[in-house]
């Protein structure tokens, strides 16, 4: 008997302190920093810590389609320089499109052209007719495969830069399926500024403007086909009101923030505006070169998203590689640019599908409730079985700290996280730990009905109410296995801490009790049990 | 020793048929509430049905019909507002119609800035789903509710026979459709938390009845009574006391979570509260006259 008391003695013993030294640090930050550091710890979920957790949608077939009009501009450019006039240019579906000849012999020279320049488009000529000509032009199957294997794990790669530079500790940024990324950033204080931050395409383009075109016949919709129609948008720094103003571009870019080589924010001393200051790559530089060199006294739009920032007049040739964006800025606004731009556009645009934002006051607001309602919680059920087991309900409640202790250990050694529905989970863990011992408890008081011995009475309770104990928690954790297989993150923390809060509870209420039970009637058979 | 409940003899066999119409006429309602809700008729969250939530806390005190004002103003005479007086919080909630994307949470608290200039707002919270997710998380809940309905009674047929089984299954199904009736009937809204209770609470009801199974089938080992119903009655009288505090301690600590937990939580303690007594109640008054009629009154041993 003896030896079976000590041997679980020891268990509890070794496991008790194993908790302990697990918990600590999660309780407070006043040890040596090595155990600190080195020691596993319960994560807060974002709804307790605060922070932004957002799901995206990436439109990828946006991304095919970009791709393909580019193809399709540069090859209407292609057989202009070579002089073969094309009627009209169309889309074809999201991987295609048409370009329409004038009849005659052009037909075959243009097919040919195309194939020598253009490689990586496969073109195919359409039937000649009388009217004219059409070749059609589509991109390969491997080339639209390869942009949609690549387009999510690219922007989960160009949203992790952006983040990274903005500042957050520890963001998560994961693809999810075939087109999602799920971000998750905790502790966040600025959360809208981050959202947009990571919901800008930020794709960069220098378009020159259109000087000879007319704004008015452009806003009534006649737009020489090479040409779009963007506005300009501008902060009045007085009222804050935006006003935008229409202006005809090129469509072509002559260069894009793929020639971007760095990009950091300066400000103005005199008027104290804030702008941007990039610098190209070599080629970059050396386009941007021979363009400046060839326009000289006309406009170049910088345009980001579709959105004019600025389209100054270019006074001379620039051939450092250096420029800068300028606009009403604020500062904030200067550096989150900067930062899309260092870090690159998104490969397609992404759509917000679900944003949950927690802000930090709501969090810890959120803590103290959570464990004052726990607290509150454990000392009713404690003062409870007290005042109804007496001497039993003390061995109960000091196996429940147990029970709780652990969980909190348990939590920590798998770096758990815990959440406001996790919290609730506890809660109710502690209502249903004390279940066990109801049950032994009201088994044993039958026993002793029946005039058996203390010692007899406790043996017969604790084995016959096993298997109802059992049955009872495998239903409980059954669902919540489900709940943790298909919860989404908050509740997912209900499921972890009344999974394990149940799991443990079979050891702190069978083991843990029983042998306490087993100590005192070991040293001397108990005559009377205040039960 | 104290108890709460001493030695009874009420006689549960002869209160059933009041139990079963009772029991029937609710889930008569539940299952009409499950069709409302399937119809779109129901108070769903914005989790399940798509929209957009935002917590907001006001410096200074505001009427509710205010904040009405300016938010219907906005154009968004539809949504729902829930406040916490004394802390001046209110919660904002607007939901998708059909597949329409509702992210309008800066919107709304661009409306409410303007509105207030006076009384300064900390967005406390904002939640923004699109439908596509809110219909995902939608067809989730409802895979989770079917997988742990079966693995529940695959576990009650490997541990007692087949009826008990169903009866303990039946008695589940019962418990969660009455708190659906609940909660439609009070207008509550069901998010995913409502779901994870449903879930928890039919994990949970199971503890009583097992409890009372357990000591049914050892009557019938120990042959104590000569019919199936006074078999029942003796061991539901038998096992009374510890069904009715094993529900009180997990009650007290949902009573705990209702009244401190604070508003995110608010309803899904109401929901766990309810859901206990509930599972108690079925426990006694359905699980077990289900074993009863279905398996008659011969004195047939249970397999273990």
């Amino acid at each position: 008997m003896w030896k079976s008391i000590g041997w679980r003695a020891t268990l509890i013993a070794v496991l008790t302190a194993a908790s302990i030294v697990l918990v600590l640090p999660s309780m407070t930050d006043i040890l040596p920093s090595a155990w600190m550091e080195k020691s596993p710890k319960i994560h807060l979920g974002l709804d307790l810590q605060g922070g932004v957790f957002l799901r995206l949608a990436v439109e990828i077939d946006k991304a095919i389609e970009n791709t393909n009009m580019r193809y399709a501009d540069d090859a209407r450019a292609i057989l202009r320089e070579k002089g073969i006039p094309v009627l009209a240019m169309a889309k074809d579906g999201i991987s295609g499109f048409s370009l329409t000849l004038p009849p005659g012999e052009f037909a075959d020279r243009a097919l040919r052209t195309l194939k020598e320049e253009a490689g990586t488009i496969d073109y195919t000529l359409g039937p000649v007719t009388s009217s004219g000509a059409a070749i059609r032009g589509g991109m390969t199957e491997n080339e639209v495969k390869a942009i949609r294997a690549n387009a999510v794990s690219q922007a989960v790669e160009t949203i992790r830069n952006r983040i990274d530079q903005f500042g957050v500790r520890e963001p998560q940024i994961v693809a999810e399926g075939e087109d999602r990324i799920v971000v998750q950033l905790p502790g966040v204080k600025d959360q809208q500024r981050a959202i947009e931050l990571i919901g800008k395409t930020a794709l960069l383009e220098f378009k020159l403007v259109d000087e000879g075109a007319s704004v008015e016949e452009a806003l009534k919709g006649n737009l020489p086909d090479d040409d779009q129609l963007l506005y300009e948008k501008n902060v009045d720094p007085q009222n804050g009101r935006v006003n935008r103003r229409p202006i005809v571009v090129k469509k072509r870019a002559v260069l894009t923030g793929e020639s971007i080589k760095t990009a950091r924010v300066n400000f103005q001393s005199q008027r104290g505006g804030a702008y941007v200051g990039i610098s190209f790559d070599n080629r970059g530089a050396q386009i941007f070169d021979r363009v400046t060199a060839e326009n000289v006294k006309r406009r170049l739009a910088i345009v980001l998203d579709d959105t004019v920032y600025s389209a100054p007049v270019i006074q001379e040739r620039i051939s450092g590689g250096e420029a800068q964006i300028t606009g009403s800025f604020t500062p904030e606004e200067a550096s989150d640019l900067a930062i899309v731009l260092r870090a690159g556009s998104l490969p397609a645009p992404v759509k917000i599908i679900q944003n949950v934002s927690v802000g930090p006051s709501l969090g810890r607001d959120s803590i103290q409730k959570g464990i004052r309602a726990a607290m509150i919680g454990a000392a009713l059920v404690v003062g409870f079985m007290l005042f109804y087991y007496r001497f039993a309900g003390v061995i109960a409640d000091v196996a429940l700290i147990f029970n709780i202790l652990y969980l909190l250990a348990g939590m920590s050694l798998l770096e758990a996280t815990l959440t406001l529905p996790g919290i609730a989970g506890i809660i109710l863990a502690i209502g249903m730990a004390v279940d066990s011992n109801v049950l032994i408890f009201e088994r044993i008081r039958e026993e002793l009905r029946s005039k058996k011995t203390v010692r007899a009475s406790i043996d017969a309770g604790y084995d016959k109410a096993f298997w109802t104990v059992v049955d009872s928690h495998v239903t409980t954790l059954i669902t919540a296995m489900i709940l943790f297989q298909f919860g989404t993150g908050p509740i997912k923390g209900f499921a972890v801490t009344l999974s394990m809060g149940v799991a443990i509870n079979l050891f702190t209420a069978l083991v843990c009790t029983k042998v306490v039970f087993d100590y005192l009637n070991a040293r001397r058979p108990m005559q009377a049990l205040s039960i | 020793m104290f108890e709460i409940i001493k030695n009874t003899s009420i006689d549960f066999m002869q209160l059933k048929k009041y139990a079963f119409f009772f029991s029937g006429a609710v889930v008569a309602f539940g299952l009409f509430a499950v069709f409302q809700i399937f119809s779109g008729r129901a108070n769903l969250g914005i989790d399940l049905a798509g929209g957009t939530s935002l917590q907001v806390r006001f410096e200074q005190q505001v009427q509710m019909d205010q904040v009405r004002k300016v938010v219907t103003a906005g154009g968004f005479p539809e949504a729902s507002l829930q406040s916490v007086p004394e802390e001046n919080i209110y919660i904002i909630k607007v939901s998708a119609k059909g597949e329409e994307e509702k992210m309008v949470g800066e919107k709304v608290v661009g409306l409410l800035r303007q509105g207030f200039p006076s009384n300064p707002q900390t967005v406390e919270s904002i939640a923004e789903i699109g439908p596509a997710i809110g219909k995902k998380l939608r067809t989730d809940a409802l895979f989770a509710l079917a997988v742990s309905a079966t693995a529940i009674i695959l576990y009650l047929a490997w541990r007692f026979e087949f009826k008990f089984g169903v009866a303990a299954a039946l008695a589940t199904f019962h418990d969660v459709i009455m708190l659906v009736a609940i909660f439609y009937l009070l207008g509550r809204e069901m998010d995913l938390l409502f779901i994870t209770a449903l879930l928890t609470i039919g994990g949970y009801s199971l503890t009583d009845t097992v409890v009372v199974f357990d000591r049914i089938r050892e009557n019938i080992r120990l042959r104590k009574r000569n019919t199936f119903s006074e078999t029942i009655n003796l061991s539901v009288n038998e096992v009374l006391s510890r069904t009715v505090i094993t529900s009180l301690t997990t009650f007290m600590a949902c009573m705990a979570l209702l009244l401190f937990g604070g508003i995110v939580l608010k309803d899904f303690s109401l929901a766990l509260a309810l859901g206990i007594i509930i599972g108690t109640y079925s426990s006694v008054f359905v699980a077990s006259p289900i074993v009863a009629i279905w398996r008659g009154e011969k004195m047939v041993q249970v397999k273990r």
